[in-house]
This record gives C-alpha cells, structure tokens and sequence, in this order.
C-alpha cells in the first residue's frame, strides 16, 4: 500500500483507472465460467480478445473503412454546424426562424433517415457519411449559437468603437469566445458520429464495422460481434482523447483552473 | 473658426423602445461642442449618462433623436475619426496575452491594418511593448489577463486605447473608483461639465484656466481647492434626492 500512496497523484489516478477495467473483464470473465453463460448468449472476454488477434486482418478493413467514414461525416458535420451556428448565433432573425426547424429535424430519429439517403445516393459509403453528418451537427450547431448570442456586449463594443466590420468581429472576438462551447460539442458530436455511421452500415453497406457485425450476428458468431464493439469503443476512446488535446491547447485560457503551460 | 471636432446638437437617448413608457431616458435634448485639442471632463452623480454620452460619440449608440457629428462625419460612417476608447471595466479578450490584447486596434484599424497583414507585426508587437512599459507594465506583455490585477489591467487597456494614435480619446471612468475624479479632471482638465441626475443634461460648463504645466504643487494652491469643492457642491445639488451619497462616477472626453 505504501508504494501506491507514494506515487504521484496523477500516475495514481492512471493507475487506478486502468486496474478498474482489468477488474471488469476479470468480474465478467469469472461471471460467465461461474455461471456457465454460452458464448452465443454472452461471450466471455478471453474469447473476445482472442478473435480481436486472430481475425485481426479480417477486420481490419471493416476498422478502417468506419474510422474514415465517422472521420469525414464528423468534419462535414461540424463545418455545417459552424457555419449554421454562426448564422443562427449572430442574427436575431435567423435563430428565430431556424431554431423550430432544427429541433424539428434533430427530434427525428436518423435510422428513418437512412433508408432516405440509401434511395437517393444507393447503398454504400454516402449514406454512412451523410448519417453521421446529420447526427452529429446538431450540438455544434446549438453549441456555436449559444456561445455567439452570450458573447459579452462589452468585448464587441472594443472593436465596434475602432470602426470593426460584422466578419471582424466575429473572427477575433465571436469566434475564440465560442471555442470553448465548440469544443464542448465536438466531444459530444464524435460520439454521435460513430453512432451515425455504424447505424447506417448496419442498414445498407457492404463494409464497415457495423456491417460485419450484422453479418456476424447472422452466422451466430458473437465473439466477432462483440469484437467489433470492442474495435468502436477503442476507436471512440482515442479521438475523444485527441480532441481533448486539441481542446487544452486551444483553449487553455478558459480553463485556467487546471494545470496549464502557459505560466 | 471651424467646426468643432465633436458636435452633440440636441440628443437624446432612450433605452429601450420609444413607445415603451418605462423606457429609460438617459440623456435629454443635450447640446455639447467640443473643438479639435480640447482636453474635456464630464463630471456628474452616478447614472446621469456619461457613459451614455461616451457611447454615443464613440458611434457604439445611435441616438434616439438629435445628431452625433465627430470629426465632420455622422456616426456611424466608417470613415470618422481614429477613436480610443478606455472601458470602465478594462475588458481585454481573455485568449490573448496582455500584448496581443494591446496591439488589437491595429490589427482593425486603417492605415495600420494592412501593414499589420504585410508582416509589420515584430515592430507592432515592439511598440506595444514600449506603450506597457511607459505605464509601468514593462515585461507583463507575455502574460495573460488574469494574470493581472485590476489597476494593471487599466493601464494596459489606456495603452490599448492610444496604440493606434487616436484623434480622439474617451476614457470612461479611467481611474478606478474615485470621490478624487473632481480633483483629477480639475488637475488634467481644460474644461469641465457638470451633468444632472438622470435623465443627464448639462448644467455647468466651465473652463479650467490653469496654466500648463501643472504641477502638484498647483493642486493644493487655494483656488484650486475652491474650485474643486464648488464643483463638488454642484454635483452633491445634481443628485437626485433620496439617492444614497454614492461616490461621484466621471469620466473625461
């Protein structure tokens, strides 16, 4: 125990994190033997792990065709987002006007959508990209407007007394006020963005990772499904991870009451 | 003689929508000129719209009725005056460094915006550095605005305001909170106008004849006293009754 308390805090807090998921498989693991739990109903993580190496290659097409498709769905997504959030966010007029309109769409539940996409563009990598385009550019959207309309009057009125034009405005105050809200939503949007895509390549694809898990769970091969959870969930981890970086180095100053580089 | 550089002839302003009776009248029918080098400090109780007055020369308001003209042009055309302008509260852009925040206006600001754009941007950020140094903030350019306390922060944003050698400076309340404003705009300023209670008019217009250099010396003289207590009389007189005695909220022009 007194190895532990003398770690540094964080390498701590690392280590404890790390050993509550080895504990969860390990509960899990013990659970199914115990229980006896047949690996078509739920398989046991050993199993798992073992199909992740040895179907590895199989899979590893399927991994990279969802990661492009939530990749490019998540940037079209929040470029739309930004734009319609900094037209909403600066107009009175627009945000009256588009706000019943995208709550509208955003309530609609985008599996309804897909079969849409899929007759228009036919099935394939289109539809996947346009699904997570449309469910993830919501909360930008929200997230952008909200932090253009709270912008403090007073940090406007610095440049409109120097003569600033609208789009100066909005570049050098507007838009680094908004950042913080931005980067807030793209945690949220990313998540939404691999939920788009395998949503959409469980109803018309003929790759991805949502794909092969429908086949899978056609051939009764659950380990290979939860595989794929697996290889989504590792996915996921890593790009919210990247954008926290990204985050804390765009947005240190509004975050000042963490440990900061700036001194 | 020529026109006068800032010209109020008959403003008044109304927060608020004009058919709304609860509408607040800030400033009525107010008639001010102000001649090209003119050093003008408005005094008054809090809430009588100097501020107001500031705002509205400084093209941030329109006025309800009446015209605003600075510098031979309506506010609001693009091309009036170079105009500085120093906050109450110092309001600097917490994502920039105390520098960048200082060097902002000419990065908005013609002539300096393009040469901003051609790279001019180390001597910029030079000048900037000598500007904080000249009141005392030599080496906080790299710092970020929290990082400094509420004095500083008011000096930074005085530097901010005169960056891009503006043909006019408003200060808004610039030096903190102050029953001293009195003696301060008495000491800098050529002339002073006494504002009444809300909704403002100016009651007061009087020249300061003071010869320059003023010294501190100058400031404890008996006449000076004299004058800054008549003044203070005139704004005690000006506020509303029933108002609690708040310190007298000023600013100079």
């Amino acid at each position: 125990m007194n190895a532990l308390t003398s770690l540094s805090p964080r390498l701590r807090q690392r280590l404890m994190s790390a050993a509550a998921i080895v504990a969860l498989f390990l509960l899990w693991e013990l659970a199914c033997v115990a229980f006896k739990v047949s690996s078509i109903v739920l398989p046991r993580p050993s199993e798992i792990f073992t199909v992740l190496f040895t179907k590895l290659p199989l899979m590893w097409p399927h991994a990279t065709q969802t990661l492009y498709t939530t990749l490019l769905g998540f940037a079209l997504g929040t470029l739309a987002g930004v734009l319609i959030g900094a037209v909403i966010g600066m107009s009175r007029v627009a945000y009256d006007v588009a706000y019943p309109i995208l709550v509208g769409f955003s309530s609609i539940p985008k599996v309804a959508v897909v079969p849409i996409f899929v007759v228009w563009f036919g099935a394939g990598t289109v539809p996947a990209v346009l699904t997570s385009m449309v469910i993830c550019m919501f909360p930008v959207v929200v997230n952008i407007a909200t932090g253009l309309a709270h912008t403090e009057p007073e940090l406007q009125d610095v440049l409109k007394v120097l003569g600033a034009r609208k789009l100066d405005i909005l570049w050098n105050v507007g838009l680094p006020r908004t950042l913080p809200y931005l980067f807030a939503s793209l945690k949220i949007a990313l998540t939404l963005a691999f939920v788009g895509t395998v949503l959409a390549e469980t109803i018309a694809a003929n790759k991805g990772i949502g794909n092969m898990m429908m086949i899978a769970s056609g051939n009764f091969d659950v380990p290979l499904v939860f595989a794929g959870l697996f290889i989504l969930a590792a996915m996921g981890v890593a790009l919210y991870v990247a954008s926290a970086l990204i985050e804390r180095r765009f947005t240190g100053w509004a975050q000042r009451g963490n440990e900061l580089p700036n001194g | 003689m020529n026109r006068p550089f800032i010209e109020l002839s008959d403003v008044t302003l109304r927060y608020g929508r004009s058919d709304n009776p609860e509408a607040t009248l800030a400033l009525a029918r107010t008639t001010l000129s102000i001649d090209d080098g003119d050093f003008v400090a408005l005094v008054g109780p809090s809430g009588c719209g100097k501020s107001t007055i500031l705002k509205l020369i400084g093209g941030l308001l329109t006025p309800s009725s009446g015209g605003v003209v600075v510098n031979g042009r309506e506010v609001g055309d693009p091309r009036r005056a170079r105009i500085g302008l120093a906050f109450q509260n110092p309001t600097m852009l917490p994502w920039l460094t105390i520098r960048d925040n200082v060097m902002m206006p000419l990065k908005i600001v013609e002539p300096f915006r393009s040469a901003y754009r051609r790279m001019k941007h180390s001597e910029y950020a030079d000048r900037a550095e000598a500007l904080l140094a000249a009141v005392g903030l030599k080496g906080f350019g790299a710092k970020r605005p929290w990082q400094l306390s509420g004095g500083m922060l008011q000096r930074a944003s005085l530097c901010r305001a005169l960056i891009h050698e503006p043909q006019l400076l408003l200060l808004d309340e610039p030096f903190g909170a102050l029953d001293q404003f009195t003696r301060e705009a008495a000491y800098l300023a050529n002339r002073i106008c006494v504002m009444s209670a809300r909704p403002g008019r100016i009651l007061e217009d009087r020249m300061v004849g003071f010869p320059r250099p003023r010294d501190v010396a100058m400031s404890y003289a008996p006449e000076f006293s004299e004058l800054v207590q008549a003044l203070r009389l005139r704004i005690a007189e000006a506020r509303a009754p029933g108002e609690p005695p708040a310190t007298p909220t000023e600013e100079a022009a």
